[in-house]
């Protein structure tokens, strides 16, 4: 199986670990992994600012890097439901880029979805023997509809030990330029989702999306919270490789 | 204890709603009253929606069905609206169309000059507060009395709603009792028991003594020309039968076509609202008092209020912002307004829709159209939403619009011009991003960003930054290819 990796921008200037953790397990399962060079971002800061022109000809460049791919995976659900939720509409009056947004949005997954929907795992034989609570992403969520799987596949974990996140789907307060635009919102939101993670005396928490966890783990550590902060897949690849 | 009619411009309403944003955000996080109340309220609420939604079963069927409503309703408003008067008319009602805010407060003056009213009693009304209601009628010198707990709690602090449904959200129990304790010169413990009947006993003599009882209207029905009010104290059947004449203010869209319409509306409106199967009070008024009616009011007035609702009409991302059934589920799960609470948006609508609602009905996105910023969009409000309106779609298209009003800054634009150059191209974006690594150094100490100049600034306020390394994923990619081909090599070599 053919599987194109959409790094997406974040991870590729600042969480390169996260790409090497999704392209090492897809490969594993027998995905022939590429990683379209063309690639850069999907447009979403410009798109939620307001700026649809500007994040149409970013979403183009998207389109382009993947026209060939036979599936796209990516580790953030915020940036798959960019795509699928928002690429119809913005190619809304030209139906050539409308077509291949939608085809877009028809090969693409965010990471455990793919796992989940369309490898057909949820048990990685993984060991992880710490205490771990999980923050759902918004977008990840309730534009795409993911829920069960990122939980499917650490309750397959062995030795794990989970705890829940009090108030897990309340929004972090990154929300992309809302975190600088309106700071003090962004602040309250934040803080308030450190200490719900605090509370739970996990040393690991865990998210499908790294502009999420930059924001809470911004937060721990100006704080000098001693949490560790990762992706499912760098969780999972870690877990499969110490066993 | 006599009550003034309730200004709030001093405390709440702001000219400034999007440029004293900020600034009544700072307020609003300052104030530890304000976001305990907020926040133990609104977990309360919205557990108790999660509840019912549970009990009641086939929630998403339910939420299919009123949004179908609401919709096809909206979509022949025009057809609803003449039928919903001519229904209020032929049961000897009169009804009002008044296109802006006003011309309603005029048509209310004119039938408060016939009756030579000194006193109104008031049922909760949104739409009232839309209009500044209380202000006008303070200048006219008629006393107005609201008669809704919460209402009656903000008429004495002289403040606006900050919540659809419970517009005293923000006031704790300590905050009421003294209240009470300086209008009333009597001293009252913080209780909600003796709080409420106290102003239960208060408020009574005024429904008897009023000359015009004023009410909202939460659905009418087009097929009889029916108001249907809910509450959850019975002052809105006491207001609405006591005095002599009934005034109801209601928002042009607030329509459903028939009865059996009006139970899936009911039912998402009460499960959505507080977790409850239907409201306490439910009243259902068919015109004025029949001859064979022992009680009820010997007029009805209706008047039906535009103010900027027909301009979404026939707008293929606004209509829907019309279906709102004012539950307020939106503002309880959303994590914005539950730190700030409501008076942060500086309009009488907030939370999410509150967002969306204000720059669409003041047709104003200078100013009010700065709400859209007040959320991450995060979309808690459309998952909870019992019409499934879009309200974090509708915030970016909102957005949108100011950009290409051209409302927003000159710095903002040339960076997203820059955005799309940059990451347009994955040439550009390369360079680009190379010399970010080598930009970013005299800010880095310890593999962070601890501080920044603006816009930095606004994240490293609250969190650090991590430094980006020398190499992007792009980079590493050529080594990370060979490592999977060598295992792969070496896994065949093993069959
Ligand atoms: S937008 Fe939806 S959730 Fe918010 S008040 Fe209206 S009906 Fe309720």
């Amino acid at each position: 199986m053919r599987v194109s990796l959409f790094i997406t921008c974040l991870s590729d200037l600042l969480y390169s670990e996260v790409g090497e953790s999704v392209v090492r397990i897809l490969s594993d399962y027998g995905c022939d992994v590429d990683f379209p060079e063309a690639q850069t971002c999907c447009g979403q800061p410009a798109f939620n600012s307001g700026y649809q022109d500007e994040a149409r000809e970013v979403a183009r460049n998207l389109i382009r890097a993947f026209e060939h791919s036979d599936y796209v995976v990516s580790p953030s659900g915020s940036c798959t439901g960019m795509v699928h939720h928002y690429y119809p509409y913005l190619f809304e009056n030209e139906p050539e880029w409308k077509a291949k947004a939608e085809a877009l949005v028809g090969k693409m997954y965010e990471f455990s979805q793919f796992l989940v929907q369309v490898l057909g795992v949820t048990d990685l034989g993984a060991s992880f023997p710490h205490k771990v609570t999980y923050h759902p992403s918004c977008h990840a969520m309730r534009l795409l509809g993911v829920k069960e799987e990122p939980m499917k596949l650490l309750s397959c974990v062995d030795s794990i030990d989970f705890v829940e996140l009090p108030k897990k789907e309340d929004c972090c307060g990154f929300g992309g330029t809302f975190s600088v635009k309106m700071a003090d919102m962004s602040e309250a939101m934040v803080c308030e989702k450190a200490v719900n993670v605090c509370s739970t005396g996990a040393e690991v928490l865990v998210g499908t999306d790294m502009g999420c966890l930059m924001n809470i783990g911004g937060r721990l550590n100006k704080e000098g919270q001693p949490v560790r902060v990762m992706h499912l897949a760098q969780l999972l690849e870690e877990g499969r490789t110490s066993r | 204890m006599s009550v003034q009619a309730g200004h709030g411009q001093d405390t709440n309403m702001d000219e400034r709603i999007g440029s004293g944003l900020k600034q009544r955000t700072k307020q609003a996080l300052q104030d530890e009253f304000l976001r305990k109340a907020v926040a133990f309220t609104t977990d309360k609420l919205k557990n108790g929606r999660l509840q019912a939604m549970d009990a009641f079963g086939d929630w998403e069927a339910w939420r299919d069905r009123g949004r179908a409503i609401r919709e096809h309703t909206n979509s022949h408003l025009d057809y609803y609206l003449s039928q919903f008067a001519d229904n209020v008319a032929g049961n000897g009602g009169h009804v009002y169309f008044c296109s802006g805010a006003d011309d309603a407060v005029k048509t209310f003056m004119g039938i408060a000059d016939r009756h030579k009213a000194k006193l109104v009693a008031k049922g909760k009304s949104m739409v009232s507060e839309e209009i500044h209601l209380n202000h006008h009628l303070e200048d006219r010198g008629i006393e107005a009395i609201e008669t809704d707990l919460g209402e009656y709690i903000l008429q004495l602090a002289r403040e606006t709603p900050s919540h659809l449904i419970i517009p005293a959200i923000h006031k704790n129990k300590q905050q009421i009792a003294d209240l009470f304790t300086d209008a009333s010169g009597q001293h009252f413990e913080p209780e909600t028991k003796v709080l409420a009947e106290y102003a239960r006993k208060k408020l009574r003599n005024y429904f008897l003594e009023a000359d015009i009882g004023l009410t909202g209207c939460n659905f009418g029905v087009a097929e009889s020309g029916s108001i249907t009010l809910v509450s959850n104290e019975g002052n809105g059947r006491m207001v609405s039968t006591l005095p002599k004449v009934h005034v109801v203010v209601m928002g042009m869209e607030r329509l459903v076509p028939t009865f059996e319409d009006l139970e899936v509306v009911l039912n998402l409106l009460a499960r959505s609202a507080t977790g409850q199967k239907l409201t306490t009070y439910t009243s259902i008024l068919t015109g004025a008092r029949h001859p064979e009616d022992l009680d009820g009011p010997e007029e009805l007035h209706v008047i039906i209020l535009d103010n900027g609702r027909s301009a979404q009409l026939g707008d293929p991302i606004f209509q829907e912002v019309l279906n709102c059934i004012r539950c307020a589920a939106c503002l309880n799960v959303c994590p914005v307004y539950r730190h700030v609470g409501g008076h942060t948006y500086g309009s009488v609508y907030s939370g999410p829709i509150g967002a969306v609602l204000t720059p669409l009905l003041q047709q104003d996105m200078k100013e009010a159209g700065t709400l859209s910023y007040a959320s991450s969009l995060c979309g808690a409000c459309y998952e909870a939403c019992p019409v499934k309106i879009p309200l974090h779609d509708m915030l970016v298209h909102l957005r949108h619009r100011k950009v290409k009003m051209k409302l927003t800054s000159l710095p903002e634009r040339a960076a997203f011009k820059t955005f799309q150059t940059v990451f347009g191209s994955v040439t550009l974006y390369k360079l680009a991003t190379k010399s970010g690594y080598y930009l970013q150094k005299p800010l880095v100490r310890g593999g962070m960003i601890k501080a920044g100049p603006a816009p930095l600034s606004g994240w490293t306020q609250s969190r650090f930054m991590p430094m980006m390394p020398k190499q992007s994923f792009r980079d590493k990619w050529a080594a990370l290819q060979a490592e999977l081909a060598a295992k792969k090599a070496a896994r065949e070599e093993q069959r």
